[in-house]
């Protein structure tokens, strides 16, 4: 297969790796949140592309359509994204708990604060 | 009738018990809620034990739609085993967390801590249990979220950052996962774990099923909190709430660490896993390194949660150093050490939860003399430290004797210098704080007094099923040697 | 924005309209696309509309939160409470079959139960996530 007829891994991989550097290099809580949530977007993307069949339709009984997509990795990723949602929810609760109690949602001034306790 | 239901149980109990807390919300109520429902996970885990020895391997089909299908849970040897140290901790540790949890967490928040504590408990449950590699990730994010919740839930702010590293840190562990499940679904086309087994055999030879491999490994390595990826686990057990760290620290890295072998035996098969892919190597040079360099720097903290955080990420590594023999006897160890950690690691943190209820502080400073003012409570501690040393005649020398055999068996010399090398550093710290208990001067008397009844129990419990354990090994070792035998039967 | 007429006549005729369709995605969920998830942040998304225009306090006073604690448990609890049927009829976890005379009955009814559950919860849990963040520094 070519290259360009794997496009859609090179999106998966491109926004895996977006969203895991953003993660690592950012010093910011709320956008390290952002970086998780593309990062597992990213993995939504690599689920729903791998159900597609060629030629295949949407997998609901219609008149002339004799093979269909699978619908198996759209219900896991919907289960995923709930999964998702729940942890971006969480994790920006706590970003808002240490805003509270350290005044800052930035990395370096939460250690210095801790480190000179 | 009932015992034909009992695995859907095992998982139904704890997850019907969370909403009921929620909805209660009195601080008695739900902690009397919480230990009902531990007490009779507990129950179902013994029948389930006693099932699988009896009759074999059950399998159990939610919804009546048949394995390869539906979600299937599958109940062997080794997951019994687990399932049983995680709903014993569970209980033991929640009659504990009642006055404990009463001084640390504000009265408001405590129903929402065992509705927490329940879908934790649901959540590590379902992972051991089931068979189905993607429900295998949703029991994962629900123990995940709720241990997450947990640790914020502790005293200090410190508590709010750790949880919010292991958030991240944990979010990134999972999603690996999901995407070395993803890679195996796409070449097997099935998540049903045996069927995968099967499937797999022809085609694991490919990229495919080496990165979903890798991914898989890695993932788990994080939440097995793996040598260089352990970074998380300091911070949260010295931060969580005393209970939390007990079970968290004596059950939530056993399960994962059940995971792993789960899928480097189960599904990708030994020879596979172990074989064609570097892991038995890795696991060698990064549990030695673990056990090396994570006793060493628990020696230097003052901080004595956190020192028992660096000693867990030890432990893993003997539990890594285990699989790496890919021997049954390697296995076998592992399986031991599971056990064992768990009832050491148990001890050790409500010993500190007591010392934490009384004095208000785990600071290795604020311990001198205490062995006089808290003598029961130091008494589990040094009962504790000694079987985490693993001297004879307690549970941690156990596990090391059969890590050690295990070790002879494959001829590898260096592993047991290692061993014996993390004993002696285990010593220090240990003896650090034994030291600082009962040979240095008092220098307060204020806060004399135990801790109550309710807390020093469970914790002689631990302790005294740690000697138990030492010297009868009948079942502890038995169940893990079958186990270990079964695992490495149904490789393909 | 509670003083913009324009807002508050909107978002009077919508509201109503967004629960419906929510009620549609639900109940229809059997037979097309729908199911309680999207059901359930659709409904949500009614009630935020409604914090977002009128003020949290508002919201709070429509839906005080023990009333959603209250929700989310009962959604669960009807989630779990299913399974639990179906195993005291001396059939496997929600194996729905066992819940009607046939099969098909059977598998209706189940799965319309469950994803009201699903429905039901993952409504209350969106406002409740809502009201945490927008509604935190409330008196």
């Amino acid at each position: 297969m070519s290259v360009a007829g794997l496009y859609n891994y090179w999106i998966v991989i491109l926004l895996m790796m977006t969203g895991f550097y953003v993660v690592i290099s950012s010093g910011n809580l709320v956008k390290k949140i952002i970086g998780l949530n593309l990062f597992q977007a990213s993995v939504f993307i690599l689920y729903i592309s791998m159900g597609k069949v060629a030629d295949g339709g949407a997998p609901i009984l219609r008149e002339g359509i004799t093979h269909y997509s699978n619908p198996l990795p759209h219900v896991l990723i919907l289960t995923a994204i709930v999964v998702g949602v729940a942890t971006t929810a969480l994790g920006l609760a706590l970003v808002v708990r240490i805003r509270e109690a350290y005044g800052s949602v930035e990395e370096d001034d939460i250690h210095r604060q801790d480190e000179s306790l | 009738m009932i015992g034909t239901q009992l695995p859907a149980l095992q998982v139904v109990v704890p997850l019907l018990a969370a909403p009921l807390c929620l909805a209660l919300h009195r601080p008695f109520a739900t902690w009397a809620l919480t230990l009902t429902a531990s007490a009779l996970s507990m129950l179902v885990s013994i029948l389930l034990l006693g099932q699988v020895l009896a009759q074999g391997v059950i399998d159990y089909a939610f919804g009546g739609w048949a394995a390869p299908f539906g979600i299937a849970y599958r109940v062997d040897l080794a997951n019994a085993y687990v399932l049983l140290i995680v709903t014993t901790i569970s209980t033991v540790v929640t009659i504990f967390a009642r006055r404990s949890v009463a001084s640390e967490v504000e009265a408001h928040n405590q129903g929402l801590f065992y509705t927490a504590w329940l879908l934790c408990l649901t959540g590590l449950l379902g992972i051991t249990i089931t068979g189905d590699a993607f429900n295998l990730f949703v029991f994962l994010e629900i123990s995940s979220l709720s241990s997450y919740v947990l640790i914020a839930m502790g005293t200090e702010r410190k508590a709010l950052t750790a949880a919010y590293q292991y958030l991240i840190m944990g979010t990134i562990g999972a999603t690996f996962i999901l995407i070395g499940i993803g890679l195996l679904y796409m070449l097997t086309g099935t998540l049903n774990m045996l069927d995968m087994a099967h499937r797999l055999i022809t085609v694991a030879d490919s990229r495919t099923a080496r990165t979903g491999f890798a991914f898989l490994t890695v993932g788990l390595g994080l939440k097995i909190a793996l040598f260089p990826l352990h970074l998380w686990l300091p911070n949260a057990y010295a931060h969580a709430p005393s209970a939390v760290s007990a079970f968290l620290a004596a059950t939530a890295t056993k399960v994962a660490v059940y995971v792993l072998l789960r899928f480097v035996f189960s599904v990708f098969g030994v020879d596979f896993a172990l074989g064609t892919m570097p892991l038995a190597l890795g696991l060698a040079v990064l549990g030695t390194i673990a056990v090396l360099s994570a006793s060493t720097v628990a020696i230097f903290q003052h901080n004595l949660k956190r020192m028992l955080a660096y000693s867990s990420v030890a432990q893993v590594g003997y539990l890594a150093l285990g699989v790496s023999l890919a021997t049954p006897a390697g296995l076998t160890a592992t399986l031991l050490h599971l056990f064992n950690h768990a009832l050491m690691k148990g001890t050790l943190f409500l010993a500190l939860g007591c010392i934490a209820w009384r004095l208000g502080s785990v600071r290795l400073g604020d311990l001198k003399g205490l062995g006089y003012r808290m003598p029961w409570t130091m008494g589990v501690f040094v009962l504790g430290g000694l079987s985490l040393i693993g001297l004879p005649l307690t549970a941690g020398f156990i596990s090391k004797w059969y890590l050690v055999l295990a070790a002879l068996e494959r001829g590898w010399w260096p592993v047991i210098l290692v061993i014996i090398a993390g004993s002696l550093l285990a010593v220090i710290y240990i003896w650090r704080v034994i030291e600082t208990a009962y040979l240095s001067k008092t220098n307060k008397t204020a806060g004399a007094g135990e801790a109550p009844l309710s807390m020093l129990l469970p914790a002689w419990l631990l302790a005294i099923a740690n000697l138990y354990f030492g010297m009868h090994t009948g079942l502890s070792a038995g169940i893990a040697t079958q186990a270990a035998a079964a695992l490495f039967g149904i490789q393909p | 924005m509670r003083d913009n007429p324009v807002l508050r006549v909107v978002a009077k005729i919508i509201i109503p309209m967004i629960l419906l369709f929510a009620l549609y995605v639900q109940f229809h969920g059997d037979f097309g696309p729908g199911g309680g998830f999207q059901a359930g942040v659709i409904f949500a998304a009614g009630f935020i509309l409604y914090g977002l225009v009128f003020g949290t306090e508002a919201l709070r006073s429509a839906v005080p939160p023990g009333l959603l604690r209250w929700v989310i448990s009962l959604g669960l609890i009807l989630y779990t409470g299913v399974g639990i049927a179906t195993m005291l009829m001396g059939s496997d976890y929600l194996a729905y079959g066992a819940l009607a005379h046939d099969l098909i009955h059977g598998q209706h009814l189940g799965i319309f139960l469950v994803e009201l559950g699903v429905g039901v919860t993952v409504s209350a849990v969106m406002v409740t996530i809502f009201l945490a963040f927008a509604g935190r520094n409330d008196p």
